[in-house]
Order: C-alpha cells, then structure tokens, then sequence
C-alpha cells in the first residue's frame, strides 16, 4: 500500500461554505476589477501595445541609475530601464513606447553610448523584440477573439455531453456568433465586443438551462478575471505569453471541474441521495483527494518553472501559478454551488441517461 | 496471458517503435551516422527563443505599388495617345488614387476614349467634366478586381525578392511566408547573428534610377522650392573616412533615364586606389539603352539614385558598349557587397516596412533552454518520486508510462517537424502534470473501489472504467483551448499548443492503454487475494 493524504473518503461540507466562498472571490474580482478600472485597463506589454525591448546583459555588476543615465542621453522619450530575471545575472531591459525607431540605428546608438559610458562593464545586447502599433492592436483583437472562441466551444462541448443538449448548445452558438458578426459591423471595440458577448452566453445558458454549462464557464471567467486582476495589483504586463497562460488556466479550469461534475452526474444516476447539495457535497469529498494530488504536483511543476525556469518564462509561470491555484479553488466552490443555485427544476436523477461508459 | 492482452503489448510496442523511428534523428550523432539514411528525415527545430536568431514581420506597401502602377499607366497613356497624334496633359495621380489628366482638344476625344478602351482595360472612367475652355478634364480609376490581382502580384514578387536577398545573403534554414489576407510576410532566420545587417538588406527597396544632374539649376533657389521644370531636388551622399556621411543638395531631371529592372548581375570590386565598387551587368536591352543614353550625354553628369538617394553622378567620359557600369560611392567592402545582394536580388515592388521584429541573440538561447531544461528535470524528478512514494509499484507503472508520454511527444514534435519554444518547453512540463493527472484519476478510483470491499481484479476493471470517460470529457476541453490557441496564436504561441494537443493525446494513450497493461500482467500473476501496491 502506497501513501494516504486522506485515510477514507472525507465528509467536508463544502456546499455549506458556499457563501463565505462567494464573499472571498467577490472580494477578489472587486479588487482586481478596481485595480483595472484605475490603471485604466490591463497594462499591455509590446506584444498588444506595440513598442520596442532591449534586453541587455553586462559581464560586470552595474548600477541601475548609471545605465539609466547613459541610456537615456540617446534621447529617445517615454523609455524605462528595469531589471530583469533574477537578482545577479545583470540582467536589464529597456523599453521605448515608440516603434518608429529603426532597430539597427537603436542597436548602433545603444552600443556607441553603452561603450563610452560603462566600458568596463561589457554589455551585450541579448534580444531585441519590436513589435509596430497595428501589429500590437491586431494581437490584441486575435487573443480575444480566442479567448471567446474557446470558451464558446467548451460550453457548448459541456452542454452537448452532459446534457445531451446539443441543439441547444447549437442555437447558442448560432445566435452569439449572429451578434457578435453584427455588433463587429457596428464596428464595437473588440474588448467590449468579447464582454458583451461573455455575458449573453452566460444568460443564453441560463435561459436555456444549460446549467452545467453556466457552472463551468462561470467558473473559468472567474479564474482568468482573478489571474488578470492580480496580474494587474502586481503590476505585471500583458503580453501573448501571458494569454496562453491563460488559455491554459481555462483548459485547467474546466477540467477540474468536469472531473467533479462527471461525479456529481454518476452520483445522480446513482440516486445516492435525494439532496442535490448532499450530493454534489459526497462528489467533491469522493473527488477531493484526487483534486489534492493532481493541483499538488502540478503546482509543484509550475513552481520548479516559476524558480528555475529564467527570465523569459517568469511571468508565464507566475500566471499558471495564480490560475491554476483558483482554479482549483473555482472548481469547488464556484462551479458545483451554481450547479445548486441553478438547480434544474424540472430535470431529475432519471432525466436522458447520458452515454454510458 | 490472454489474446487481446497480447494485441496490446503489440500496439504499444508498434507505437513506441514508431517513435523510436521519429525522435532518434534529432541527435545528431545518430543522423550522422549509416543508421541515419534509414530514418525518417524529421526533427524537432528549436524556436528563434533557444537558438537565437531572428524573426519579422514585413508589411508590403501595397498602396504605394498601386500608385506607383497608376502613374506608370499615366505615363503609358501619354505615350500612346501620342503615338495616335493625341495630347493629354499633366497625367497624375491624386491621393484618392485617381489618375487625372486633362484632353485640350475635346474633338480628339473619340480616339482617346478609343485608346482608353482598347489599351487600358484595367481603368474605368470616374469622371469627365468639360472645362470653361473647352478641356475635358478625366479621372480614372482601377477596377477592384485588377488592384486585388496587383496587390497579390506585389505581394508575390516581394516574397521572391526576400527570398532571393536571404538566399543570396547565406542563412542555413530561413523560413519565409506570406499572409495574404494582411499582405504581410513572415521571416525567421534561425540562428543569425548580423541582425542589423539583415534588417538594412531586407528592408531596403533597391529602386535603382539613372538620372540626368540639370547642371543649369540654382542650387540655392532650388531650395527655396523654385526649380526648373521637369526637375528635382535631390541629395547626395558623400562617405567620410570616419564612416559618417555628408549630405549634398543636387538637382536632378525629374524622369529617370534607366532603372535597375535591366540588370542582370551585381559584383563587388576595386579600383585603382582600392576604393570597393559594385559592377553591374545588363540585360541586353539594358546595355543597348545604356550605350545610347552614354553617346547621347558624354560631358554630362549621370546621377546613380538608389532609393531616392543619389550614391555618385559620375561624368559621362565616352560611350559605353557592352552593357558593363560600375556605382562608385566611396562604399566600405561591406556596404558594397550588401548593395551587390540588393541589386543582384531585384528591387521590390514595394516598400516593404518592418511592422514586427524579434530577434535573440545566440547566448541567451542557450541559457533559455539550459534553464527551461533543468527547470523540467527539476519539476519532473519531485513529481517521479513523488508517485513511487505515494502509490508504491503503481507509481512505478504511472512513472514509466510518464517517460513513455514525454518521448512520444518528442517524436510527434519530429514528426511534424514542429517548433520547439520556451513556452513549448513549458507545455511539456504542463503535459507532466496533465499525464500525472490522469494516472492519479484513475489510481484513486482504484483505491476507492477496494475500500469498497471490491477483489482487486474487479477493483482494476472498475477503476479503468469509472476514469476513463472522466478523462477523456476533461480532455476533450482542453484541446479544444489548444486548437483555438493554435488557430489564433502565432510563432511560440502556436508551438505551445501543439505540444500540449500532442501531449494530451499521448498522455490518453499512455495512461489509459499502456499502463492498464502493466496492471492486467500483475494482477492476472497474483493470488486472488493478495493487496495492490496503490
């Protein structure tokens, strides 16, 4: 016999703290939504915003406002040097808001400049990244575009499996995509357009009482907002690494939670009890040990990226960290008690048995 | 040991040797070597962020190609209608791209319109309004469906002339693609180190002009913006030692004798004072207009105007025949041969502008995947351990068939000859912990069913069975997130997502089909009776 975290199937009534959980993410959306509203919307790195990087890399430690200073007599407006990656590698990154730079006069410039002032230091410019305005806003509007796709697919994915509602996940299909081509004619910003589109598929859902559907994509809106909002209180920046965290965060998301709701719908079946709370609180506990384990290493990967993994993947891994631990947490007390706030009136244990394994 | 159990260990062995076939030439040893010939040509690549190198995105100006076509159809029409003994006057083209020009004498319309139907199909007449004096002023404009037809002609020849500079400039592996729809062209040049070079042959137009110098104009009043008709102010660059370059003003004769679309080769050499120079070589309609154009202009200035910059204008000694001409410039031996390359390549249709670029030097890419590597090994060693400590052999089988995963997804990055990146690297490791996901799935339903009083046969069965359906709804989700990303992403963004669709499938495979063979040989060797090592 292996190890046990958990000696026989727990009972933690998790349903019971749905309310407190609800405060708490509340709590966190209200705060990273505010920190958003203040800064004025996430603060988008050269990927969306369009704008120049120069990674720098000196074989001798060097002071922070010594480069600063030789770098800006280049004379080149709204630029930031800051560290980058760990502490000891001097490291550093310059950032310019402008484009319209040449990068091979930006290059002969920092070498001509970094060479007179900090000669002793050895400076080697590792990567230069520039990425023009149209390109940044066209990013942009793609990584959208994929966020809503995704989630439109997977809810209609969760409908049609666990409901056997396929024409209805269909109709909601067609009809978002209909408003979304009709609000694009209008020609709406496409950060609006993907809000706006967000928030009819969670009332298409409820309408049609796609409530598995509602629960899942409830919950992973939850975990991107959250991760998006303390990306923001930590005011770190967005770029196209940071949407793939994301996309993965989403795909972590949902399969959590269908694990928990494969249960819930077993357990269903299986008419373990008449309470719908009670049984959506025996399907977490017969879960939980799995969701312990499964978070755990994979927290414990993440981690090993997020220390040892460099400069580059930093943020990246920093995002996987925050997203997979809410979603983790969403998973428990966000998907399963909407499940109960929604409860199918009408639809009982014996409602279409869903294919059989 | 049963018939189908059997047919599994085949297929799994089938598979795995398949992936033997697809992962062993990415060692270069073993490509190498006789072994090698008998392999698939495949390999994993590594990203521009692992080996250094460049990438950028090149906008194509397709609307200057189209108003540089529209005067040239402009200048056409002059030429034409004169031939027919009618005269159009000041043929331009204005910034709603409409050719104008003006007809003085309205009775010679009927030929024009004649010559505008027959010889310029691809223009529709916008408007025509009769002047006070009796001018017929038209505006013409082209049809949609010829400036689709030239944008992608531009675009198309642009790509050519990238290719042709890159080839030319010697980059082992570029990879070069046009976006149509955008009329946008992606490079990548792995493993480059003269980045700035690169930029300045790739971006640079390579117009080449012969222009007459008008040695009669008024420098000074030139300035002012009064100049001679059918002329131009223009500058010229004069090296000096240091490397810097002085500007002089010079005016030259607006319409340009020759253009570079006659040469046909571009050299480098040096002259007497070992001074470089680019020799060039015309077709021979090019050499008989540059022999005529020599005689008719000895004594006079000839301008070389590349880009709308004027290198030398040079004086015309005598004649020349045989279709040779050198561009003096006082050049360095670099700026020569890079100038050699653009010329040899052709000019682009358009202007090309650099709308994207990254571009990673050759030490960092090696501490990117020295870190990304040990960060992997780091993470995968502590979740191995883990597993064998927590569920004893079963973490054993979840171990192995964990190494079967990550080596399966390595041979499907092969297979498809796709891109590893940093955030690639990051899928695998993500992939880990998905594929850890699925082991545990199942191993506590296991548990859970021999709690339940089940023998541990029936426990195995009914642990595959349960987790199964589980896994595959949880994994479904998740490729359906990759495809998206894969649709909308581009460059690491992409490579991220096949590694994790691959790694999904692989994981499906392994934890699902392989490792319920290891528990079906162990179980059907043991007593009835005896417990689970889970």
């Amino acid at each position: 016999m292996g190890l046990n975290i958990l000696k026989k199937v727990p009972n933690v009534n998790f349903i019971g703290y749905r309310k407190v959980a609800f405060l708490i993410s509340a709590a966190l959306l209200v705060l990273g939504i505010g920190s958003l509203v203040v800064k004025g919307g996430p603060s988008y790195g050269i990927d969306f915003a369009g704008g120049i990087n120069v990674q720098l890399k000196f074989q001798n430690e060097i002071e922070l406002p010594d480069l600063r200073d030789a770098l800006e007599t280049i004379g080149h407006e709204g630029m930031t040097v800051q560290r980058f990656g760990m502490e000891g590698d001097n490291e550093y990154l310059m950032r310019l808001v402008q484009s319209d730079i040449e990068t091979d006069v930006l290059r002969q410039e920092i070498d001509a400049v970094l060479a007179e002032a900090m000669a002793e230091a050895g400076h080697e410019i590792q990567r230069v990244e520039m990425v023009g305005p149209k390109v940044g806003a066209d990013l942009r509007q793609k990584a959208l575009e994929a966020m809503f796709y995704a989630v439109l697919l997977i809810a209609i994915y969760i409908s049609g499996r666990f409901e056997q509602r396929w024409w209805a996940a269909g109709i909601m299909a067609a009809s978002l995509s209909g408003a979304m081509y009709l609000l694009g004619l209008i020609g709406i910003d496409t950060g609006f357009l993907t809000i706006i589109a967000l928030l009819v598929a969670l009332g298409l859902c409820w309408r049609l009482k796609l409530n598995y559907a509602l629960g899942a994509v409830v919950a992973l809106v939850h975990d991107v907002f959250i991760t998006v909002g303390i990306f923001s209180l930590l005011n770190k920046e967005f770029d196209l690494t940071i949407v793939a965290a994301l996309l993965t965060i989403i795909g972590y998301s949902l399969n959590d939670t269908i694990i928990v709701f494969d249960r819930i719908r077993e357990n269903l079946r299986n008419r373990i009890s008449k309470d719908f709370g009670e049984v959506i609180n025996r399907s977490i506990n017969q879960t939980l040990s799995r969701t312990v384990l499964t978070s755990g290493t994979t927290l414990l990967v993440v981690a090993s990226l997020f220390i040892f993994g460099g400069g580059v993947i930093h943020d990246f891994a920093l995002a996987l960290l925050i997203g997979i631990g809410v979603g983790t947490y969403s998973s428990i007390f966000v998907a399963s008690p909407i499940l109960l706030v929604f409860q199918p009136q009408e639809e009982e244990p014996n409602a279409p048995a869903p294919a059989e394994a | 040991m049963s018939g189908n159990l059997r047919l599994r260990i085949g297929i799994t062995l089938f598979v795995t040797f398949i992936g033997l076939l697809y992962v062993l030439p990415s060692f270069t040893a073993v490509r190498d070597s006789s072994l090698g010939r008998f392999l698939p040509d495949a390999k994993v690549n590594l990203g521009l962020d692992l080996q250094g190198g460049m990438h950028l995105t090149l906008g194509v100006d397709i609307d200057k190609a189209i108003e540089n076509n529209m005067s040239q159809a402009g200048r056409d029409l002059r030429d034409i209608a004169r031939d027919e003994g009618v005269f159009i006057l000041r043929p331009t083209v204005t910034q709603d791209n409409t050719l104008q020009f003006v007809l003085p004498k309205a009775d010679a319309r009927e030929t024009l319109e004649k010559i505008l139907a027959e010889d310029f199909e691809h223009f529709q007449v916008e408007s025509r309004s009769t002047l006070d004096d009796g001018q017929i002023r038209y505006a013409l404009s082209m049809t949609p469906a010829y400036k689709k037809y030239l944008a992608d002609l531009t675009l198309d020849q642009a790509v050519k002339t990238i290719r042709n500079r890159i080839d030319q400039f010697g980059v082992a592996e570029p990879d070069i693609r046009k976006q149509r729809e955008d009329y946008r062209i992606q490079v990548q040049l792995p493993g480059l180190a003269e980045q700035e070079r690169a930029i300045e042959i790739l971006g640079r137009t390579a117009h080449l002009e012969f222009k007459m110098v008008n040695e009669e104009a008024d420098i000074e009043k030139a300035r002012q913006g009064i100049l001679p008709p059918g002329s131009e102010l223009s500058t010229m660059l004069n090296r000096n030692p240091d490397g810097s370059y002085t500007e002089t003003p010079i005016v030259l004769e607006r319409d340009a004798v020759l253009t570079g679309e006659y040469i046909t080769n571009a050299s480098t050499s040096f002259d007497s004072y070992n001074q470089p120079y680019v020799m060039i070589t015309f077709n021979s309609r090019g050499a008989r207009l540059f022999e005529r154009l020599t005689s008719e202009h000895v004594k006079e200035r000839m301008a070389i105007v590349l880009d709308g910059k004027v290198y030398s204008a040079p004086v015309i000694q005598e004649r020349i025949s045989g279709g040779r001409a050198s561009i003096t410039g006082s050049f360095t031996m670099e700026e020569a041969h890079d100038l050699a390359i653009v010329l040899r390549a052709g000019a682009l249709p358009a202007p090309v502008n650099i709308l994207q670029e990254r571009s990673v030097g050759p030490s960092l890419g090696q501490e990117s995947i020295d870190q990304g590597i040990n960060a992997a090994l780091i993470g995968g060693v502590i979740v191995i351990i883990f597993m064998v400590v927590y569920y004893g052999f079963a973490g054993v089988v979840a171990d192995t068939v964990l190494a079967l995963n990550i080596f399966l997804v390595m041979a499907g990055l092969a297979g498809f000859g796709a891109t590893l990146t940093l955030p690639g690297i990051a899928g695998i490791i993500l992939t880990l912990g998905m594929a850890v996901d699925a082991n545990v799935l199942i191993y506590e339903r296991i548990r859970e069913e021999l709690r339940n009083g089940l023998t541990p046969r029936a426990a195995v069965d009914m642990g595959y069975s349960r987790a199964t359906l589980t896994i595959l709804d949880a994994n479904v989700t998740t490729i359906i997130a990759a495809i998206i990303l894969y649709q909308f992403g581009t460059g690491p963004i992409r490579g991220f997502a096949v590694t994790l669709t691959l790694g999904i499938l692989a994981s499906m495979f392994t934890a699902i089909f392989v490792s319920r063979i290891f528990f079906d040989l162990w179980v059907a060797k043991r007593p009835a009776k005896a417990g689970l090592s889970i």
